[in-house]
């Protein structure tokens, strides 16, 4: 019964009918650009616009923080002060007005916060409901755990009590700052300290909430977590942070979804993430970015500027890193890797859609430090409409990295002739032993492949989604099965009427 | 079931079919040859609705129909099917994935449930033994780093899971060695019935010694120059086309 031809069949079946059931939906989604822009009715309990000192100590005062937080915020705020906003990316943006964000937003509860599902106002349960993502453990994809993150503030995480019966800490980091300070203090900005860049010391003045995952020694994390952050006040920017430490022997697989509603003017999401791997651990973050992407004219969308890094520590640890972009007006982020333990393992599967007016740079950077540390690098960029997708990857092999090998692969698609694909890759070899493989290709969708396919019966549409998605596979197969479909069924949204 | 009337085509400001007539009946199998660039992929192309030609005369009925009303995928479903001359490769993509969408979308058109995966799997390794293909090939992407000939065998293959009404085989035989051209030959003709139609364009006569037509035209210059029995088909070997070429355009 287990044998593997039967298993495969199985599989074969399951994923032809999640393919088929993926175009049926395209259908209906292609009247509606963007089915996550609706806005959600809720009082908030928000902070004045603007940037302060008096701000930073508003928000942790909110939280009931611990003093060395405040600390830690306050001398992030200040840092930040004395920097200057990064201008060497690919992209093009009007000057934010940081005076005239909104930096904490939270929809109003009578009680400190929800303590059980039962307590969390229906109508966030009907939103998230509508996102597709049920809240009610009964309803609940079997198998995955959620953390909802409304606008600043974590609103309910599932599966809390399961989950702690193995000794799994997951929670939002609100909660895990009250009830687990000791790993907090060990483990923030370890991997992201405040002044690694302009965004990430923003981040570590003012972030309001996230998500906090604990695997305790040699425990395999029984379910899928994941958070769902999702933007609902106006002009807000969310400035989340996550925090997942595997301990040693440990094994987590963590997926992450965001979506926010349509609006006219621009938001700033500026999070950061923070992954620890122990000895012989290992890391797997998958993320679907749907962020709203602003209008055919580039008018809105979400500024997405998040500083993700994971840090290898132990021996053989690995942490795998897998995005779909496919939202934002701007995204700008290089989820990481450094290689400490010897025989550590980094991985970063990736791909960016850019249709209409958006704008990616994207990558990764792995920074190889221990003996016989390896990193895999699989990019897909595509490109319609006037989109712009830049790939900007650092490979970094320091002298002590003894046989350390990487193999990056950059694709580009380009969908018309007014999109656009840049690839930068940047290497630093400090050890002759390293081996270091780079290839690129660029290749334009093309219309004998879609004839092909028209000729044996596929719509045009189906067609592009079939190559799109044949271009994009070696990344989707890294994505846990219901992401792959939600990654499927995004890209042949985001690219409906780019060709033909 | 096909009637083509004085069909003309340009691309790129070039006249390539000039006045084209063929009369295309089920159960008949029509062999067009004629030399290099003489148009006859032009005209399987036009057929299957590849877009960049402009039709500048002529007319066309698929089963009463105007065919030029019809998307290239509309043709499909409603039975037309191209053997490409050079099959595209689609990286990432299984052959079973795109086979068992291109079933369903046409039987879907028929009003037929699809197919199953597991039922389309059993479907497709009996046809891919008749064809003595190897079965790892089912899960190889659509083309991707095929041989030349296996490429042709794997346009067979697709046309004998979709069973289509009117299947243009365009140099099927070209690039396959000599047990292929049997194999194939003998897949092609398995296919054959009496409602069913093929055109096929050759430049060999011995692919006609296994797929034996009905009918034989030679296409010279955007004309149909000649037309035959399989008799024609002998004569052009022996004599090559010089002797045709001047001759008047047939009727
Ligand atoms: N899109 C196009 N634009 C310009 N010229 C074209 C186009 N398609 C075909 N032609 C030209 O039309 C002529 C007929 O081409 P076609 O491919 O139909 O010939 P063929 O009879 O199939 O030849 P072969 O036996 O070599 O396959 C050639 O001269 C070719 O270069
Ligand atoms: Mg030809």
């Amino acid at each position: 019964m287990t044998g593997t031809g039967r298993e495969r069949q199985h599989l074969t079946e399951l994923w032809g009918n999640l393919m088929s059931s993926a175009t049926d939906e395209l259908e209906i989604l292609t009247t509606q650009d963007y089915k996550y822009g609706f806005v959600t009715d809720v009082e908030s309990d928000s902070a004045p616009p603007g940037l302060s000192e008096d701000i930073v100590r508003f928000i942790s005062a909110k939280k009931n923080e611990p003093e060395f937080l405040l600390e830690w915020r306050l001398k992030a705020y200040r840092n930040w002060l004395e920097m200057k906003e990064p201008a060497w990316h690919n992209v093009h943006y009007s000057p934010i007005d940081y005076q005239s964000i909104v930096y904490y937003s939270a929809p109003k509860s009578k009680k400190d916060g929800p303590k059980s599902l039962e307590e969390v106002d229906p109508e966030l349960l009907a939103t998230y409901e509508k996102l597709g993502i049920p809240l009610n453990e009964q309803a609940a994809l079997a198998g995955v755990a959620v953390d909802a993150v409304f606008d600043s503030v974590s609103v309910a995480t599932t599966f809390k009590d399961k989950l702690s019966e193995m000794g799994v800490i997951f929670c939002s980091f609100s909660e895990a700052v009250e009830n687990h300070p000791n790993l907090i203090q060990k483990y923030l900005g370890t991997v992201v300290p405040p002044t690694d860049n302009f965004f990430a010391a923003l981040n570590s003045a003012v972030f309001s909430d996230g998500s906090f995952c604990y695997i305790p020694k040699g425990v395999r994390c029984p379910m899928e977590l994941s958070t769902y952050f999702r933007i609902n006040a106006a002009n807000t920017g969310q400035f989340e942070r996550t925090l997942i430490v595997a301990d040693e022997g440990a094994y987590v697989s963590y997926l992450e979804g965001c979506t926010a509603p349509m609006r006219d003017e621009n938001q700033l999401h500026a999070a950061v993430v923070e992954l620890v791997a122990l000895d012989n651990s290992q890391i797997k973050y998958s993320t679907v970015q749907n962020w709203y992407p602003g209008d055919k004219d580039g008018k809105g969308g979400i500024y997405n500027f998040v500083t993700k890094r994971g840090k290898c520590q132990g021996v053989n640890s690995k942490i795998s890193w897998t995005q779909v972009e496919t939202g934002s007006a701007i995204t700008w982020k290089y989820p990481s890797c450094v290689l400490i333990g010897d025989n550590s393992v980094g991985e970063f599967y990736s791909v960016a859609v850019t249709n209409n007016r958006q704008q990616a740079d994207t990558g990764t950077k792995m920074i190889h430090i221990g003996k016989n540390t390896s990193s895999t690098i699989i990019s897909k960029g595509i490109s319609a409409g006037y989109g712009q997708n830049a790939y900007r990857g650092l490979v970094k092999i320091q002298k002590g990295a003894e046989g350390a090998r990487n193999f990056s692969q950059c694709d580009s698609m380009l969908m018309g002739d007014k999109c656009g694909a840049h690839t930068f890759p940047y290497l630093e070899v400090k050890n002759p032993t390293a081996q270091v493989e780079h290839e690129a290709t660029t290749s334009k969708i093309g219309e004998d492949q879609i004839f092909y396919l028209n000729q044996r019966g596929i719509t045009t549409e189906d067609a592009i989604s079939m190559i799109v998605n044949g271009f994009c596979k070696e990344v989707f197969r890294e994505l846990p099965m219901e992401f792959a479909v939600e990654a499927q069924k995004l890209l042949g949204v985001s690219l409906e009427g780019s060709v033909g | 079931m096909l009637e083509v009337r004085n069909l003309s085509v340009r691309a790129d400001g070039k006249d390539i079919l000039n006045g084209i007539n063929l009369s295309i009946h089920r159960g008949e199998v029509h062999a067009i040859m004629g030399p290099n660039g003489s148009g006859k992929s032009t005209l399987a192309q036009v057929l299957a609705g590849r877009e960049g030609y402009e039709i500048t005369d002529g007319e066309v009925a698929y089963e009463g129909e105007n065919l030029f009303d019809l998307d290239p995928e509309e043709r499909a479903q409603a039975g037309i099917f191209l053997a490409f001359q050079y099959p595209v490769e689609i990286p990432g993509v299984s052959n079973l994935y795109f086979l068992r969408a291109a079933l369903n979308a046409i039987r879907k058109t028929k009003g037929q449930d699809p197919m199953d995966a597991i039922d389309f799997l059993e479907l497709a390794k009996k046809k891919m033994a008749n064809l003595e293909m190897d079965s790892t090939m089912i899960e190889r992407s659509v083309n991707a780093g095929f041989s030349g000939g296996e490429k042709k065998r794997n346009e067979i293959f697709q046309m004998s899971i979709l069973e289509p009404k009117l299947a243009i085989l365009d140099e099927t035989d070209s690039g396959l060695d000599i047990d292929a051209l049997k194999l194939v030959s003998h897949g092609v003709n398995k296919l054959r019935d009496p409602d069913r139609a093929m055109v096929v364009v050759t430049h060999y006569q011995r692919l006609l010694n296994y797929i034996v037509p009905d009918f034989v035209h030679v296409l010279a210059g955007g004309h149909i120059v000649k037309s035959g029995d399989k008799n024609l088909a002998l004569e052009l070997e022996e004599k090559g086309y010089g002797w045709i070429e001047e001759a008047e355009p047939t009727k």
